[in-house]
């Protein structure tokens, strides 16, 4: 299935001009989705009878700085074929189009529930919100990390100290209490 | 009766202490990358640290007297290693193992620490990426050679480190 054949099996259950095909120097099924349809277009890519994409591998984008729209989102897709799922195996990647200015995008994990850590680590490094996420933290830095690293623009060497923290010191009544805790806890089992 | 001979040998108790602890220095269990894996190979019978007494990777740091640092260290990981090394017991030591953990190696980029020194006091260097394990032995030796000049009270901790750490050659 190419990606014109997938494009005519979505014809009727997304809205016109929700899709387009999407060019791939490797051969493999690419399609633009429109940001605003994106949830509406994936639904219908994982329940449409002849399509079946129930699995979603790869979650990632690509910078490309400095055009515009800036971002690219770019998820491949699996229909494995076996078990109810499909009856031939089948791939694809779909791409999203984001502005550099404010980047954001519908989720998709409630599409795909491995979206979710997915998308965590997207906003992470390219700093592109995902709007309805349940859970949207940094995942790969550190909670308080500043900018977002895989963007063009962000540098490569960053001299500054390593932050380390005080270590957790204890009050010896705090510590007495602790311990009284454990025996207590230890005398009730 | 035949005259009896006592078992006695004097020595003074810096040395007898000096001798109980580089004859038994036991690391944390504490592999950061591939590093790891030369020091997990030098604890095996082919290397076998088990012939300088350090043998026994503890996996508790409460239990330990060394700390290898094998292997690069992110900005992520550095509060998690300081805070391993505070709940070492004195006295305490620690070997920067491989390039990444001494000087930052190839990952010259803003995720990682460029050089553990700026977290933990360092006692031996041990160059190489990563180092054999022979190195490592060879700095682990460095380390013994480096407590039998400690004075006993002279813990390893920032306020009474040795200021000069020793460089060996890989």
């Amino acid at each position: 299935m190419d990606s014109q054949q997938i494009i005519e099996a979505l014809r009727g259950s997304v809205p016109d001009g929700a899709v387009e095909v999407a060019p791939a120097a490797d051969g493999m099924p690419a399609i633009y989705i429109a940001r605003e349809h994106a949830v509406a277009v994936c639904t219908a890519l994982r329940d449409l009878p002849s399509l079946q994409f129930a699995f979603a591998p790869d979650i990632t984008a690509v910078d490309y700085m400095p055009r515009e729209p800036r971002f690219e989102v770019m998820v491949h897709l699996a229909s494995l074929g076996v078990g109810g799922y499909g009856d031939t195996p089948k791939r694809l990647r779909i791409k999203f189009k984001v502005p550099g200015t404010h980047p954001h995008m519908p989720t998709l994990s409630g599409v795909w529930k491995a979206m979710n850590w997915g998308e965590r680590e997207v906003y992470d490094l390219f700093g592109i919100h995902f709007d309805g996420h349940p859970d949207l933290r940094r995942i790969l830095m550190p909670d308080d990390w500043e900018g977002h690293p895989a963007r063009k623009d962000y540098p490569v060497q960053i001299k500054m100290t390593p932050k380390v923290y005080e270590p957790l010191q204890l009050t010896p009544e705090q510590f007495a209490a602790n311990m009284q805790r454990n025996l207590d806890r230890a005398r009730e089992d | 009766m035949s005259e009896i001979e006592i078992p006695i040998l004097t020595t003074t108790v810096t040395k007898m202490v000096q001798w109980a602890r580089r004859s038994s220095i036991w690391p944390v269990t504490f592999g950061l990358a591939c590093c790891a894996i030369e020091m997990m190979a030098m604890s095996t019978s082919r290397y076998d640290i088990a012939r300088f007494g350090a043998e026994v990777f503890r996996g508790s740091p409460r239990q330990s007297d060394l700390m290898i640092v094998a292997g690069r260290l992110s900005r992520k990981m550095a509060p998690v290693l300081r805070r391993i090394y505070d709940q070492m017991p004195e006295p305490k030591y620690v070997i920067s193992m491989g390039a990444c953990a001494s000087v930052g190696g190839v990952f010259d980029n803003y995720a990682l620490v460029q050089g553990v020194d700026q977290i933990v006091p360092v006692d031996v260097f041990v160059p190489g990426c990563p180092p054999r394990p022979e190195s490592l032995i060879y700095g682990i030796v460095q380390l013994q050679r480096k407590i039998d000049q400690q004075r006993i009270t002279e813990y390893s901790s920032e306020s009474s480190r040795t200021p000069k750490p020793l460089i060996i050659n890989g």
